[in-house]
C-alpha cells in the first residue's frame, strides 16, 4: 500500500493539538447524528484509532475507565426510558407492572409497557452521549494531557505551569493515603466514622502541605516566575488592553442577548472585546522569557490527523442536511444509510496510517550493534578456558 | 564569589543563625554540619534565596555576589548562579521524565533550544545518567533520583551549587556515587559545593573547609582537622584519632590506617597478654519471639522476597541492611502481618500474624513505619499517649512511662510535629509498643537523626531489648549498626545474603564495614572498644 518502501515512520510524539482536533471533529460528528449505524461507525473508529496509536503512558491506560463509562451511560438512558416509559404506541416487548402514582404525578408513569421504539430511542440518545464520552476518552488517552497544557500561550504559562503540577499531586496524594492508612494500622483506637476520618486525613494533608511548599522552592529555586525585562510602559499597556477586554465582552454579551439594545452594541461590541483580549494576550506573552525544551513540530503527519476529524464532522454535517432521514432515522423502521453517509466516519481512520508510531520504553531503548553486544556478552567458561 | 556578612535570622521566639560570616570562593568544597534543628537547612536558604520567603522570621545582614548585594533578589532571580537542591528531591520534581526535569531549568531561564539540548546531553553523561532519559521520574530510585536532582540544577550552569543532606538517605555504595559526582564538578567544571550534613563520615575527606553551626546559632569556619578536633559532632575516625592522640586528625580512612600501625600493635599485645578480645554477645538459645521461614512475597507478579528464613530472638537487636529496593520494608510489613505470602510462613508468639486481623496483630509486633509521623494525628503529645492508653486497653499513663524511659523530659503539652525527630521517633515506638508487643520493627528510622539522636535510638532500643524485646531495625547506616545492632541479616534481591553476628557479617563486606573496622581489622568494631582496651593498658 505505501508508495515508497524506503520511507520509514521513525517514532514520535505527536502534537497534542492534532489530536484534540481529531477528537473534537468525532464529538461534533457525533453530536449531528443519531444514526445507530453512524455512530457504531464513530464509537468503532475512535476505538480502533486509540488502539493503534496509543504509547504507553499513564494516561494511556485511562482509556478502559471511558469505555466504561460510555457502556453505563447507554445503559442508564436505555433504563430510564423503560422506567418512564409506559405509552402503548408501538410494538410492545414486554410488560412490567405499572406503578400507581399519586395525583400530583399525572403525566408521569412508572414502568408499564416497555416498547421496541422507546428503547430504541434511548439506545440511539445514549450511544450519541457515548460516542461523544469516547472522543474525549481518546483525546485524554492519545495526547499528554501535561503536553498539551504546555502548549498554552505564553500570557497563560504560569496559569498553564500550575495546572500541570495540580496534576501530578493527585497520584502523590493518593500515595500519601495509602501510606498513612497503612501506619494508622498499626496503632489501635476504635475507628468511628469521623474519628477515622480525621486520623486519615490530618497526616495526608500535613504530607500535602509539606510537599507543596517544597515543590514551590524547588520551582522558585530553580527560576520559576522569573520576571525577565518588564518595562513599566508596556505593562501599562498590557493592563489597558485587558480592562478594554472585559469592558468590551461584557457589554457585548449584554447587547447580544438583550433584544432591546440597538444592534452596534451586541456584536460589535464583542468582537472588539475579543480583538483586545488577543492583543493584550500577545503584549503579556511578549514579556514572557521562556523557551521550550524540544516542543512538538506541527508537520504533515499532524494536518493530515487534524483535517481528516474535520472532514468526517463536515460530511456528516452535509448527510444531515441534504438527507435528514439518514442522520436521524426514525425508531418506527430499519434506519438507512448511504455510502457516502458510510464513508463519512471511515475518513477518521487517516490517523491509522499516517500517525507515527507513539514512542515507548520498547522504541525508545536503541538495540545494540551485533558486534558489541557480542562483545559485552560475558565469556563462557569454555572460551575462558581456552 | 558569595560573602556572608553579619546574617541573623530570627523567629519571634529564638535565635536559629546569630551574627554568620562565611565566604566561598570559586572551586571550593564547602561542608556544612551541626546537629539537627541547629540552622543547617535555614543558613542554606539564606543562599539560596529562600530564606524568608519560605519559612516567615526575620533576615538581618548582607549577601554579597562578586561583591554586589543579592539580599534583596528572590531565589528565581539567583537561580542563574546558585543550584539548590532540597532535602527530598522526588518532592522537588516538577516533571514527568528525566530529561524534560533537567531541561525545566533552562526553560525558565529562556535559552534557545540548541543550547538547551545540548545541555541536556552534556549533563546526562557527566552524570551517567544517559540510560535513564525517558524514564519516569517516580520509578527511580534514591541514588538516581538524587542524581537527576543535581542535573537539573547543573543544566543551568550555576557558579555555585548547594544541597541539603544529599546522601542521608542513601545506602552507602549510592551515596558514594553521589559524592564522588559532587567531587568531579568541584575538580573539573571549577563549581563549588556547599553541602549541608549531619553523616558526615563520607563527605568530610572532600571538603576543603568546614563550617560548624553552633547551637547558638554561631559558626566556627576552618579546615576541617581543625574543626573536628573540638566538634562535638565527629565520625567515629575522628574520635578514633582523638582517642589515640593523633594529629592532625586523620580525615580519610587510608590516613587513618597508616597511622594506626603503632596502636594495632598494642591492642594486638593487650589481646595476647590476655584480655579478652570484644566478641558480639552469645547466640541466643532459647525459643525465637518470631520467625519466618521460606517466606515468598510478591508485589502483583514481581516477586519481591524469594524464600526468606529469619527468626528473631527476644534480647536481640538485629539490623535489616540491603540496598534500595532489596525487599526491606517488603520483610518488615510481612513480619508485621499486613502483606500477604505467596508461600512460607510467619510465626510472632504461635500464631500467624497475617490471619490474626488488625487488633490481635498489634498485640504481636509493634512497628514504626518509614515516616514515624504517619502514626501521629493529635494535637499534643499528651493526647497521643492517652489514645494509645484507651487503643491498648492499658492502664491510663503507660505509654507516657514509657515515653519518659526512652526519651526524658519532653513537655507533654507540646505538639507532635514541634518535636525533634529523635523525640517524635521516641513518640511513635512508645505508642506502638503501648500493647506490649513482644517484637519492635522499626524501618529506617535513622534517617534525619544526628550522632547525638543516633546515640539516644542506640540506648533505647538497647533498654528495649534488656526488657526482652526483639527488634528488627532496617538502616542503611553501618555506624549505627556498629553501636547497636547483635546480628545483622543482609538482603539483595529478596533474598538473605549474610546472616550472622555483626562482627562477622561487617568485618567481610567492604560497603558495609563502620570506620573502625576499616582502620584496625576484624575484631574491633567500635571506638568505645578500642578506649575499654587502652584504658586498662594505662591502667
Amino acid at each position: 500500500m505505501s508508495t515508497s518502501p524506503k520511507r520509514v515512520r521513525f517514532p514520535r510524539e505527536l502534537h497534542p493539538v492534532a489530536w484534540w482536533t481529531w477528537a473534537v471533529g468525532i464529538a461534533a460528528a457525533a453530536s449531528m447524528t443519531t444514526s445507530p449505524w453512524l455512530l457504531g461507525l464513530l464509537v468503532a473508529v475512535t476505538c480502533l484509532v486509540v488502539v493503534s496509536c496509543r504509547g504507553d503512558g499513564p494516561w494511556a491506560r485511562a482509556f478502559k475507565l471511558y469505555l466504561w463509562l460510555a457502556v453505563i451511560t447507554v445503559v442508564i438512558r436505555v433504563f430510564f426510558r423503560v422506567l418512564l416509559g409506559g405509552s402503548e404506541v408501538g410494538h410492545v416487548l414486554f410488560r412490567l407492572p405499572s406503578v400507581p402514582l399519586p395525583e400530583w404525578a399525572a403525566g408521569i408513569q412508572l414502568l408499564g409497557p416497555a416498547t421496541r421504539e422507546q428503547i430504541l430511542a434511548g439506545l440511539y440518545d445514549g450511544m450519541q452521549l457515548a460516542c461523544i464520552l469516547l472522543a474525549f476518552g481518546a483525546a485524554n488517552a492519545l495526547a499528554n494531557p501535561k503536553r498539551l497544557l504546555k502548549v498554552m500561550p505564553p500570557a497563560l504559562y504560569e496559569i498553564g505551569s500550575a495546572m500541570v503540577v495540580a496534576v501530578s499531586v493527585l497520584p502523590q496524594l493518593v500515595d500519601s493515603a495509602r501510606r498513612v492508612k497503612h501506619a494508622q494500622e498499626l496503632r489501635g483506637g476504635e475507628p468511628g466514622r469521623i474519628r477515622g476520618l480525621r486520623r486519615l486525613l490530618v497526616p495526608v494533608l500535613e504530607d500535602a502541605f509539606d510537599r507543596s511548599l517544597a515543590l514551590a522552592a524547588g520551582m522558585d529555586a530553580r527560576g520559576y516566575g522569573r520576571a525577565g525585562g518588564t518595562d513599566p510602559k508596556a505593562r501599562r499597556v498590557t493592563g489597558a488592553l485587558m480592562v478594554t477586554a472585559l469592558l468590551g465582552t461584557c457589554v457585548g454579551v449584554y447587547g447580544f442577548l438583550d433584544s432591546t439594545t440597538p444592534a452596534w452594541i451586541g456584536l460589535p461590541m464583542l468582537g472588539l472585546g475579543a480583538l483586545c483580549a488577543v492583543l493584550g494576550m500577545a503584549s503579556a506573552g511578549r514579556r514572557v522569557q521562556r523557551t521550550r525544551y524540544r516542543p512538538e513540530k506541527w508537520q504533515q503527519a499532524e494536518l493530515l490527523i487534524a483535517g481528516s476529524a474535520v472532514l468526517t464532522a463536515v460530511l456528516v454535517w452535509w448527510v444531515g442536511r441534504t438527507s435528514g432521514s439518514i442522520a436521524h432515522p426514525g425508531v418506527e423502521v430499519l434506519p438507512q444509510i448511504t455510502l457516502l453517509a458510510l464513508c463519512a466516519p471511515l475518513v477518521a481512520l487517516v490517523p491509522i496510517l499516517v500517525a507515527p508510531p507513539a514512542p515507548t520504553v520498547a522504541n525508545r531503548t536503541v538495540p545494540r550493534s551485533a558486534p558489541d553486544a557480542a562483545s559485552r556478552r560475558a565469556r563462557t567458561p569454555e572460551e575462558v578456558a581456552r | 564569589m558569595i560573602q556572608l556578612k553579619g546574617i541573623e535570622f530570627r523567629y519571634e521566639d529564638r535565635t536559629v543563625l546569630d551574627h554568620v560570616d562565611l565566604e566561598i570562593t570559586d572551586g571550593e568544597f564547602v561542608l556544612l554540619t551541626g546537629a539537627t534543628g541547629s540552622g543547617k537547612s535555614t543558613l542554606l536558604g539564606v543562599v539560596a534565596g529562600l530564606v524568608p520567603d519560605y519559612t516567615g522570621g526575620t533576615l538581618v545582614g548582607e549577601v554579597l555576589w562578586d561583591g554586589m548585594s543579592i539580599l534583596e533578589l528572590p531565589a528565581r532571580e539567583r537561580a542563574d548562579r546558585i543550584g539548590f537542591v532540597g532535602q527530598n528531591p522526588a518532592a522537588w520534581f516538577v516533571t514527568d521524565t528525566v530529561e524534560e526535569e533537567l531541561a525545566y531549568g533552562m526553560e525558565q531561564l529562556g535559552l534557545p533550544p540548541a543550547t538547551m539540548r545540548r545541555r541536556v546531553e552534556e549533563t546526562l553523561d557527566l552524570l551517567g545518567i544517559a540510560d535513564l532519559r525517558h524514564r519516569d521520574l517516580r520509578t527511580l530510585s534514591g541514588g538516581e533520583q538524587q542524581r537527576v536532582a543535581i542535573g537539573a540544577v547543573l543544566t543551568m550552569h550555576p557558579r555555585l551549587l548547594v544541597l541539603d543532606e544529599p546522601t542521608s538517605a542513601l545506602d552507602p555504595t549510592a551515596a558514594e556515587d553521589v559524592l564522588a559526582i559532587l567531587t568531579r564538578l568541584v575538580h573539573d567544571l571549577g563549581v563549588s559545593v556547599l553541602v549541608a550534613e549531619h553523616r558526615i563520615e563520607r563527605v568530610v575527606p572532600f571538603a576543603d573547609r568546614m563550617v560548624l553551626l553552633r547551637p547558638d546559632g554561631s559558626v566556627q569556619v576552618d579546615e576541617p582537622q581543625t574543626i573536628l578536633e573540638t566538634s562535638p559532632i565527629a565520625p567515629p575516625l575522628v574520635d578514633l584519632g582523638r582517642l589515640a592522640g593523633w594529629r592532625p586528625l586523620p580525615l580519610t580512612v587510608r590516613d587513618a590506617r597508616r597511622r594506626a600501625v603503632s596502636l594495632r600493635e598494642r591492642l594486638d599485645e593487650s589481646i595476647q597478654d590476655g584480655r579478652p578480645a570484644p566478641v558480639d554477645r552469645d547466640q541466643p538459645t532459647g525459643p525465637p519471639a518470631s520467625s519466618a521461614r521460606s517466606l515468598v512475597v510478591a508485589q502483583g507478579r514481581t516477586p519481591v522476597l524469594t524464600g526468606v528464613d529469619l527468626t528473631l530472638h527476644p534480647g536481640r537487636v538485629i539490623a535489616l541492611m540491603g540496598r534500595n529496593g532489596a525487599g526491606k520494608s517488603t520483610l518488615l510489613w510481612a513480619l508485621q502481618g499486613r502483606l500477604g505470602r505467596v508461600s512460607g510462613t510467619v510465626e510472632t508468639a504461635g500464631l500467624d500474624p497475617h490471619t490474626v486481623g488488625g487488633d490481635r496483630r498489634r498485640l504481636l509486633s509493634g512497628m514504626v513505619p518509614q515516616t514515624a509521623a504517619d502514626l501521629l494525628y493529635l494535637e499534643s503529645v499528651v493526647d497521643e499517649c492517652r489514645a494509645a492508653d484507651d487503643a491498648a486497653g492499658a492502664q491510663p499513663g503507660h505509654c507516657r512511662d514509657l515515653l519518659e524511659r526512652l526519651a526524658p523530659g519532653i513537655d507533654p503539652t507540646t505538639h507532635p510535629r514541634d518535636l525533634s525527630e529523635g523525640q517524635k521517633l521516641a513518640l511513635a515506638v512508645a505508642v506502638v509498643l503501648t500493647t506490649r508487643p513482644p517484637v519492635l520493627l522499626l524501618d529506617e528510622p535513622t534517617r534525619g537523626l544526628d550522632y547525638p539522636g543516633k546515640a539516644a535510638l542506640a540506648s533505647m532500643l538497647r533498654t528495649l531489648a534488656d526488657e526482652g524485646h526483639a527488634v528488627l531495625v532496617a538502616t542503611h547506616d553501618v555506624e549505627f549498626v556498629a553501636q547497636t545492632c547483635d546480628r545483622v541479616v543482609v538482603l539483595a534481591e529478596g533474598e538473605v545474603v549474610s546472616d550472622g553476628p555483626t562482627r562477622a557479617v561487617v568485618a567481610e563486606s567492604p560497603s558495609f564495614a563502620p570506620q573502625v573496622t576499616k582502620v584496625l581489622g576484624a575484631p574491633w568494631l567500635r571506638v568505645d572498644e578500642v578506649a575499654a582496651v587502652l584504658d586498662e593498658v594505662l591502667g
